[in-house]
């Protein structure tokens, strides 16, 4: 399981890191959105894989390696509302951008 | 005195502002005299809590000691539950955005809080998320109310509009969503491999990473840097920061100069925290690029100052060589020199603040065309500036330019750190820190000296060159028009900064326990975790 999260990882942040190295404002916003999806991913990686254990402990005397870590689940939670609402404003900024300058170039001209 | 109200203050400059940030929402956007009002109200309210702050602060705990007023949320003890520390360094950090934060609403009413919709809703959350980001105890909070403070800092850029502050956003909002992918890698390494995300915790964790998941932790650490790095803007990671503040409305690049030292402080306070000297073999991590970035960063914005052709930008390139000076002293790790630092850091933040501000009022007219955005949601007014100028262009006073003129060169003083005034109080803190002990032997020091010596000369003529420019060589065809508000915020500002100089040997007295206090990071673990471990 360790060895597909951490190739799917992987892959997303070459991706995204490519594409947001591209000249076009429309890469550039896939590219945030993939490169999020991994840093979700790598949260989540970094509580330890573990299927089907629950995160929430019994009171009494446990055995922690049985139950997932709730901790990551939860900033992995924070993170995906904060990057979703911050990509649609950069959606907006993009298409006010297109509509102002005429171009979806990044620098707000072709490139000569 | 009721002790149990007092223990919320710590909580006031948070939830204040996001209170008044959700009630502005209800309001229509025609009624900016009841959200002027309430905005200015919260930002009173945030003043006093700061200077209470900072007064129990200064006099120190119960017992006369340095302490930090630990604010638990939900009554949850750390390092479970989420806390608040107020101590001397965050309380200085407070005191200083309630103080800008003033100052721009103030200039702000002037005229620009009608140049585009729902101003003050996101002048307030840019407050909060500043204000959260100095006070919370915790990494995961950082990162929620960095974020709050960005996602604000987003639609503030864009106040006014025109395609001058889209493309600035653009390029502006897309950094920081990267940045703020690197803070959560760097979040996630650590708490992977320390399992904690309490600062307090974690530094006292530290000595305790088994060695194979050290490494792991040093590059989550580093990973964090760099996200700080991109806010401080350190070169070679801030080159977006003059484009970006000077294409921001004044009020906003003045609180924009705040963005930056907020970087700055998160940096200073988890590096004294995690790798203090005791801390195993941790200690000392990332000191020699902090040295280096923000020596670079100081020559970078030394050499900027010179080659810019427009006063915003002179302006950013002396934020950033601010920036770089506390991060070369963070990284030279010379605890005397601290003191110097801090002091310098609160004066050049005042009054590069104020240059943004007498900076616009110059070039006010210029590009009036590109300000006043068409009606985007139904109960906004259109076009705020034009009915603006129909009934009066400001109060034309003979005796502004002089005033202006005055208080420009004051500001320019202090960014420049010439005597007589704080600026140089802080450098001549930082110079005599240098040198007093084993400092005077190291090579580090002189190059320290010397740098932050050429970033001085260099703005002092950059800005005596726009000084000469807008005040001396005045085109007098179009009067200054300068509004008494604008001319209040200015002037407190520059109060302040003539106060910091004035009452020089205090200020620099408590900047220096505050440096103190940061190398003795076992007390604010303590603290915080109350003796649990």
């Amino acid at each position: 399981m360790e060895i597909i999260l951490a190739i799917g990882i992987g892959i997303l942040t070459a991706s995204g890191v490519w594409l947001l190295l591209r000249p076009r404002t429309f890469q550039v916003i896939i590219g945030l959105g993939l490169l999020g999806y991994a840093v979700n991913l790598f949260i989540f990686a970094m509580g330890r894989l573990k299927a089907g254990a629950p995160p929430l402990v019994h009171p009494g005397k446990v055995d922690t390696s049985a139950y997932a870590d709730p901790v990551p689940q939860a900033l992995v939670l924070t993170a995906i509302v904060i990057s979703f609402a911050l990509t649609a404003l950069y959606l907006v900024v993009l298409l006010t951008a297109r509509g102002i300058t005429g171009t979806d170039h990044v620098d707000g001209h072709e490139a000569e | 005195m009721t002790p149990s109200l007092l223990e919320h203050l710590t909580i006031l400059p948070i939830i204040l502002p996001l209170m008044a940030a959700a009630i502005m929402l209800l309001l229509k956007e025609q009624r900016y005299k009841t959200k002027a009002t309430l905005s200015l109200a919260v930002c009173a309210a945030i003043l006093g809590t700061a200077l209470l702050l900072l007064q129990e602060a200064s006099v120190g705990g119960s017992g006369g000691s340095d302490t930090a007023r630990v604010y638990s949320l939900g009554n949850w003890a750390a390092p479970f539950g989420i806390v608040l520390v107020a101590d001397r360094l965050s309380t200085l950090m407070l005191a200083l955005i309630a103080v800008v934060g003033a100052a721009g609403l103030i200039f702000a009413l002037a005229r620009w809080d009608r140049a585009g919709p729902r101003f003050h809703a996101l002048y307030l959350l840019l407050i909060m998320g500043v204000n959260g980001a100095v006070l919370t105890g915790d990494l995961f909070n950082l990162f929620v109310f960095f974020e709050v403070m960005l996602a604000a800092s987003y639609g503030l850029l864009l106040h006014g509009s025109g395609e001058k502050r889209v493309r600035a956003g653009l390029g502006y909002v897309a950094i920081n969503l990267t940045a703020s992918l690197f803070f959560l890698i760097g979040v996630a390494l650590v708490y992977g491999t320390v399992g904690a995300l309490n600062m307090a915790d974690l530094a006292a964790r530290v000595p305790y990473i088994a060695a194979e998941d050290r490494a792991l932790f040093e590059a989550g650490c580093a990973i964090l840097g760099i996200a700080f790095l991109i806010k401080a803007a350190a070169w070679p990671l801030g080159l977006w920061l003059p484009g970006a503040y000077s294409a921001a409305s004044a009020p906003v690049a003045a609180v924009f100069t705040l963005l930056s030292k907020v970087g700055v402080y998160v940096l200073l306070r988890l590096s004294m925290l995690m790798f203090h000297p005791d801390s195993g073999d941790s200690a000392g991590l990332g000191q020699s690029v902090l040295l280096v970035l923000g020596l670079a960063t100081v020559i970078f914005g030394g050499a900027g100052v010179i080659a810019a052709q427009r006063l915003e930008r002179v302006i950013g390139y002396a934020v950033m060589a601010s920036s770089g000076t506390v991060l070369a002293i963070v990284g030279l790790g010379q605890a005397n020199a601290l003191g110097g630092a801090l002091f310098y850091m609160t004066a050049s933040t005042l009054a590069s603040a104020a240059l943004f501000l007498i900076a616009e009022i110059l070039v006010r007219g210029e590009d009036r065309a590109a300000i006043g955005s068409d009606a985007f949601f139904d109960d906004e007014y259109t076009d705020p500036f034009e009915a603006d100028d129909v009934e009066e262009v400001g109060r034309v006073m003979p005796r502004s330019l002089a005033l202006l003129g005055a208080f420009f060169a004051l500001a320019a003083l202090v960014v420049a750190s010439m005597p007589p005034l704080a600026g140089f109080i802080g450098k001549l803190g930082i110079f005599i820190g240098l040198l007093e002990g084993e400092g005077a032997s190291l090579p580090a020091s002189w190059w320290v000296i010397g740098i932050l010596t050429f970033s001085s000369f260099a703005t002092l003529l950059a800005l005596v060159r726009f000084g000469i420019e807008g005040f001396w060589k005045r085109d007098e065809s179009h009067a200054l028009a300068v509004r008494s508000p604008e001319f209040v915020a200015i002037g407190g500002l520059i109060a302040c900064c003539v106060w910091l100089t004035i009452a020089g040997g205090a200020a620099l007295s408590y900047t220096e326990h505050t440096g103190d206090w940061l190398t003795r990071p076992g007390d604010y673990v303590a603290a915080v975790l109350k003796g649990r471990l």
